[in-house]
């Protein structure tokens, strides 16, 4: 057990140096760690039994709300950017929250998909608000009212995304520890035992979905500034597959589950791109078989095991 | 004295089959209470009327006086009604322990976002429970693996856990041998007399309602159709030709 969480610091040292070595990556890896907060999201109601296929419409609020705040509003400093996008995301997802976790299965997924085809199609119809098609571009922000060179923020962007991943992943650790995380799991094993411990499913599920969105909103806010424009295909439903497939690509079980396999997609994704552009799909269809057979608790379990962390779960008691 | 639970003329069908076709029934605080009755007479429905699992087409429940008919589950089980069930009702991914503990949790309030569900005091309480209930050996194996009669058991220690007035027990003996049944049942008098809890439970077998029982009720067809002391209710012709088809 000691060993985990050696690795995971390891991990993240590794992540901290990778630039170094290869500065190409740093662009590769803070899109990475950005989608990875949006796949954490999904990883969280997944625990629930619940699939959204609709999360990429968070990740796109929280790089809008990034986008406007920055250029309607004139308020460009990525401390201030952050907060506010994780805000009006967390806020949209208690709102669509509030009507979608009544549902479950795949009333539940298809209502996701729904609602992000309908926040897709406003993103690009509204023009005076979201610039229509084109989007919106994010000029370089501030840090703390430091102007900083292009290179500079994107370096400064990178660690700061760093130090997010491990405290709002420790954040969400504890959550999932509490006695609120343990009943998002309770509501797939058994609703009805919950209801009758006096505890609301419909809260439990709610508390997650605002999480998990706000989760999803940190993701879009690092995307948007790191890429420097925001388009309407934050929020197309392929990309809220995509999410979907990172969580149970790099697993569920731990924190660090879908970071791994964002990083381990992007990773894949920039080689493919460079080689054979169709070896894409296939590398990423395969490693998805891969873990389905073998890996049930997703490229994730691999540095478990590594750790010597066996699952004793689902054992039945001889 | 106003008694623990009252219902009065609670009334409900399925498709035809009246499952509570006028219920009367009230229980004093302090009480052991058995209902017997044949299968498919309406005592599960009973127990799923008084807890807002399904709602009367007419009638009423009252606790302590106090209306709460219809109200949802979670709200008749914070005013302090838990249930046991005939078919065990447990987080099966969870061992057993972690199912005891998160309803001591549910019982104090379930919004403590950041302190952890497993807990020194919650842990030692839940262990102090387990061994009134002798499933202290059994507080680490997932709840879902254990063997019926264990389950039954959790299920039990789960509904204690939220320090209830009154519990609603379905058929708790039913995942024992005979000969494991009355060892079981002074368990858990022992149990819910040290809890001081008011019970109320469904049993097939007369012997266990007879000795443990102060008072026993008889289903019939979706109502009561008889009540009293045991010793007293079991000469009644009618109840030996109902229950025992004699
Ligand atoms: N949710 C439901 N939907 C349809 N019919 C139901 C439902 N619940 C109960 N019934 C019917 O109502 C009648 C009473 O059922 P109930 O489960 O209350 O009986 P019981 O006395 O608990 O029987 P047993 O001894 O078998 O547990 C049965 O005919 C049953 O089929
Ligand atoms: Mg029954």
């Amino acid at each position: 057990m000691r060993a985990l969480p050696l690795i995971l610091a390891a991990g993240l040292a590794l992540l901290a140096l990778a630039p170094l070595a290869a500065p190409y990556l740093q662009f590769v890896l803070t899109v990475a760690v950005a989608k990875g907060f949006a796949a954490l999201g999904v990883a969280l109601l997944l625990r629930a039994g619940l699939i959204s296929l609709g999360h990429a419409m968070f990740f796109a609020v929280g790089a809008y709300a990034a986008a406007f705040l920055a250029q309607a509003v004139g308020i460009n400093d990525f401390l201030l950017l952050l907060p506010f996008a994780v805000a009006v995301s967390a806020l949209a997802g208690l709102l669509v929250g509030a009507f979608l976790v009544r549902y479950r299965a795949i009333f539940f997924a298809m209502l996701n998909l729904a609602v992000s085809m309908v926040a897709y199609a406003l993103a690009s119809k509204l023009y005076s608000i979201t610039g229509g098609t084109d989007g919106l571009r994010i000029d370089v922000p501030t840090l703390m009212g430091m102007s900083l060179e292009k290179a500079q923020f994107d370096q400064a962007l990178y660690y700061i995304s760093l130090v997010l991943l491990a405290v709002v992943g420790w954040l969400v650790h504890r959550y999932l520890k509490s006695p609120l995380g343990q009943a998002l799991a309770a509501v797939h094993t058994n609703e009805v035992r919950l209801e009758y411990l006096g505890v609301s499913a419909w809260s439990t599920l709610l508390a997650a979905y605002t999480i998990s969105a706000a989760l999803a909103g940190i993701g879009g806010a690092i995307a948007a500034v790191a890429i420097g424009h925001v388009l309407p295909e934050y929020a197309f439903w392929t990309e809220s597959g995509h999410l979907v497939l990172t969580a149970v690509l790099g697993g569920i079980a731990g924190i660090a589950g879908p970071f791994v396999g964002s990083i381990f997609l992007e990773l894949i994704h920039t080689v493919a791109v460079g080689y054979a552009a169709e070896a894409w799909n296939l590398i990423v269809g395969v490693a998805l078989l891969a873990v389905i057979f073998f890996l049930p608790r997703g490229l994730f379990g691999l540095i478990e095991s590594a750790a010597g962390v066996k699952d004793h779960r689902g054992e039945t008691e001889l | 004295m106003t008694a623990l639970l009252k219902a009065e003329n609670l009334e409900v069908a399925f498709g035809g089959v009246k499952a509570a076709d006028g219920v009367n029934l009230s229980i004093d605080e302090g009480e052991f209470v058995a209902i017997i009755g044949p299968n498919g007479s309406g005592k599960t429905t009973f127990l799923n009327l008084c807890t807002g699992y399904v709602r009367p087409v007419s009638g009423e429940v009252w606790l302590d006086g106090k209306p709460i008919t219809a109200m949802a589950p979670r709200r008749i089980a914070r005013k302090g009604i838990a249930r046991a069930f005939q078919i065990p009702q447990l987080f099966t991914e969870h061992t057993v322990i972690e199912n005891v503990m998160l309803a001591l949790a549910a019982h104090r309030g379930i919004w403590q976002a950041f302190a952890p569900l497993d807990r020194p005091d919650y842990r030692a309480e839940a262990m102090a429970l387990l061994d009134l209930l002798k499933l202290a050996d059994h507080a680490n194996a997932m709840a879902g693996a254990l063997p019926e009669g264990l389950r039954k058991l959790a299920d039990v220690t789960v509904a204690m856990a939220l320090k209830p007035r009154l519990l609603l027990l379905d058929e708790p003996t039913s995942g024992v041998s005979a000969l494991e049944r009355f060892p079981l049942m002074d368990t858990l008098m022992t149990a819910m007399r040290a809890q001081g809890v008011t019970a109320l439970f469904v049993e097939h077998d007369m012997e266990i309602v007879e000795t443990y029982a102060d008072r026993v009720v008889v289903w019939d067809s979706g109502s009561v159709m008889a009540e009293g002391k045991p010793s007293e209710v079991m000469k009644d012709p009618r109840v030996l030709k109902s229950v025992v088809g004699a």
